[in-house]
Order: C-alpha cells, then structure tokens, then sequence
C-alpha cells in the first residue's frame, strides 16, 4: 500500500536556512548540509528545499535587518548566486538519501538541469510557469513529468483562492481551480499547495483549500502550510491517502522531529513508513 | 570492482554515484566505451521518458558497447526506473518506440480507476518477492521502497519478475535474469533499504556470474 509522505521543508535564503511567517518575516535556523542530513536519518519521506533569496536589491537589504549579514552570498551577483546553489545542492544531496526537491529561481530549462544533474531528483516551479505557461510544458517534455513540481501560493479570496507569485508579493488574479488544473494540463507530475494566510501561523492546514484542489486535479498533491502540531497531520491525511504532507517550522527545534511526527501518525493507524 | 554508471543525459546520476561511493566501491559517471567495458558492474539509472532515453543512448553511440557488455559478456546490470524500462523491446511513452530489447515485453502506462491512486505512482510503497531474489536477499526490514512512474515493464516471460508492486493493478517492481537487474523503484533514493539493495547487486550478481 502506498505510504502517505511526510515531508520536511527548508528555506534558504542567501546562502542560510530560515523560517518563515505569512511569507516574511525569516529567523536563521542553523547549518543546511547538518539538517538535511539530519531529516534523511529520522526517515522523511523526502525533503523540499526551497531557495527564497532574491536578487534585488531591497530584499537584500531587508534580509540584512532581520538575519544580520552573517552570510558572504549577500552582495553576489545572480551568476555567483546560482554557482552557490549547484554548490549547495551537491553538498546536500551527499547526505540526502531519499528524494530531494529543490525550487526558487528557476527560469529555464537549463536551470533545471543543472539542478538535477547537481543531485536534485525534482524541481519545484512556481512564477516562471506562471509567466511561461509552455515552461511547464517544455520542462516535463525535456526531464519527465514526474520531477517537475508546480508549486502553487494563494491566498483566500472571497469563497475562492487567488494564485500569488513572486514569493506571495504579486496577485495573479488567478484562481487557484483554474491554475491547478492548467498546470496538470500543461504536464505538471505534482502540485505543492500553499497556503500564504497558513504559512508560520501553526494552526492547521487550509483543509479547504486542499481537498477543493485534490477534488480537482488527478496529481499527487502535497499540502503546505500551517502545521502547528503533529494532529494537525493527521487532519490534512484525512483528506485523501493521495495528499503528502509538509510543513517547515515545526521540523525545526525539536531533536528527531520527523521521527516523532512518523511515530505519532504511524500509532494513529495511518499507513506511513516508520 | 568498478562500477560504472552510465551517463546518457537523463536523471539523477550523483545520487546513484553518491550510494555507491558511500557502499565504499570504486565509482564513475561515464559515457566512454573504455570506462563501460573496464567496469566490473554497469548501473543504467535514468527518469524520463522512453524515447527520449532511447534516442540519447544511440545518439550516443552506446547501444553496440552495452549490448556487447550485458549480452556478450554477461556484465551484471542493475537499471533502475527508466533504465528498467528501456530493456523492454518497446515502449509507448510519445508513441511506440524501440528498447535495448534485452528483456522481452513493453512498456505501458498505468492506469488505475481508484481516486487515491495517483498517477504518477510517487511516494514508498510495499513490495511483494515472488520467486527466490538476489537483490533483496538478507534485507530484514519491510521492503518499502520510493517508487516515482507513469509507466510499468510488463515482461513477456513473467518468470524473470521477481517482486511486484500493488498499485494500478500490480506491476513488476524488481526483474532479474541471470547478469541483468532492475528495478522499477529508485534504491538510491530509498534510504538504508535501497543501500542494502545497491550491496546486494554489486556482491551477489558477481558471484553469479563467476559461478
């Protein structure tokens, strides 16, 4: 029987990881390469890693104020930034032995895979499919669709949820229906949903919001966003044994997070791998 | 021992090459006829689609060397995922097109009429062995295994399944005859069980073949 993924996020920006609330607000949470090694121990299923710096400069900044600037990435140029990450993939997938996505920055074909061939198994897609519909396309075509993840953020709006890009700045104006079966269209093996209003509040997934959108697509899903304590995992697998589930911050300051996480759901009689 | 995995464009190759660097054996990501026929052990990873693999193993110029390797010399092979596939004598990924052949059968997409059966199949799932196993010999823990695929090898001569999957129906996860192995999950990708499964390969298949 197929197992229900639990799975570990981190967020990197300029070079360190981070956590995150309503898409802002980013505190250091310590050294990536030991992290990751650390979740493929306690047996996540798999892991995302997802890459929030950008390249303007007031992010830099604003990144400044609240990290402080323990990073020498700041004042890279994008062509630095990107060696840094090839780096950083390759130093993480030497002690990643289970699936690891990576997403943030990816623009191209050739991002992809230098990506993938640095040991990411997929890449996560989020404003360039927006913008480029046919990347979608062309990535799924060139790599399988199966490592190409459309990574989705909305916000509630109304009775519906609006699609957001550029890291939750932009409303597309988009529906999150209609992107996400767009995306399943244009060749997308799997959707990350994300909920923005969600994201650090640690009260629960949209479970809304997720079983409106795996009523729609046919894809694995994997929900994201919210998780504030281990029932509330249990609560997104209620939904369907096709939803994965993510969550960051409460991954973070306990020893053997993930395995207690497995422990829990495994002795709430759900199918996980433990 | 050295392994060689065969690099024809497609997939994750440092996560093949980083399992069997950790094993501890003499590894190397190549494309060479000098570096594929010095090996001892040839892995054929790969995610992607059939005839895209296909196309890039000839443009390539590879089919001649690995079909000398394999068939010739009985080399053991382990392929994994799409280079289980491409074994088949046809797949029908983009329209029918034609495999190394080594295997006999095809390659198909899945299909399932359950709402939690997703395709893509991805995520861990239980295997079932079925006949006597080199690759999972000795593993102890339950056999789960990270799976990621839209299409399944459906062999001619069921008799070289070793172990299924059941999903979509139930499908071939593990194939084994005599120097040649695969499998349709990524054991590189499977945490301690797929190392397990790598040692298995590169120690068990070589005593077969001496044998």
């Amino acid at each position: 029987m197929l197992k229900t993924r639990l799975i570990p996020v981190l967020l990197l920006k300029n070079g360190i990881l981070v956590r995150s609330r309503g898409f802002s607000l980013h505190q250091s949470t310590g050294n990536h390469i030991y992290q990751v090694e650390r979740f493929s121990e306690w047996r996540a299923d798999e892991i995302i890693y997802l890459d929030i710096s950008r390249e303007a400069s007031h992010s830099i900044r604003l990144s400044e104020s609240t990290i402080g600037s323990t990073s020498s990435n700041l004042h890279n140029t994008p062509k630095e930034h990107e060696t840094s990450i090839v780096q950083i993939i390759r130093n993480i997938s030497k002690v990643c032995y289970v699936p690891l996505t990576v997403g943030g920055n990816i623009r191209s074909l050739e991002d992809i895979r230098i990506r993938l061939s640095a040991g990411a198994d997929k890449v996560s897609i989020n404003t360039a499919a927006l913008e480029n519909h046919d990347f979608i396309t062309e990535a799924s075509e060139e790599f399988g669709s199966q490592c190409i993840v459309v990574s989705i953020d909305v916000k509630v709006h109304g009775d519906n949820w609006r699609v957001y890009k550029n890291f939750g700045k932009e409303d597309t104006g988009m529906l999150v229906n209609d992107w996400a079966k767009m995306a399943e269209k244009l060749g997308a093996g799997e959707i990350l949903i994300q909920s923005i209003d969600k994201d650090g509040a640690g009260c629960g997934y949209d479970l809304s919001l997720i079983e409106y959108v795996d009523g729609i697509v046919k894809i694995p899903i994997i929900a994201l966003g919210g998780v504030g304590s281990f029932d509330h995992f249990i609560e997104g697998s209620n939904i369907g044994k096709n939803i994965a589930l993510a969550a960051a911050n409460i991954f973070h300051f306990t020893e053997q997070s993930v395995l207690n996480a497995k422990n829990f759901l495994h002795e709430s009689d759900i199918d996980i791998r433990v | 021992m050295k392994v060689c995995i065969v690099d024809y464009g497609l997939g994750n190759l440092t996560s093949v090459f980083n399992i069997v660097e950790k094993i501890g054996v003499d590894v190397c990501i190549s494309n060479s006829i000098k570096d594929i026929s010095e090996s001892t052990h040839l892995i054929l990873p790969g995610v992607g689609s059939f005839s895209h693999g296909m196309r890039n193993i000839k443009d390539l110029g590879l089919v001649e060397i690995l079909t000398h390797e394999v068939i010739d010399k009985k080399k053991p092979i382990l392929g994994i995922c799409l280079g289980m596939q491409i074994l088949s004598s046809y797949g029908y990924e983009n329209g029918k097109c034609e495999g190394l052949g080594w295997i006999k059968g095809s390659v198909e997409k899945l299909k399932s009429n359950l709402n939690y059966e997703r395709i893509p199949h991805m995520g861990w799932n239980n295997i079932s062995v079925i006949k006597d196993s080199d690759l999972t010999d000795n593993i102890e823990e339950q056999l789960v295994f990270y799976f990621v695929h839209s299409y399944q090898f459906i062999p001619e001569d069921s008799s070289v399944i070793s172990a299924v999957c059941d999903y979509a129906g139930g499908f071939a996860s593990i194939i084994e005859s005599e120097n040649i192995f695969a499998t349709q999950f990524h054991p590189e990708k499977s945490h301690n069980i797929g190392l397990k499964l790598i040692k298995n390969f590169l120690y068990r298949s070589e005593k077969n073949v001496k044998n």
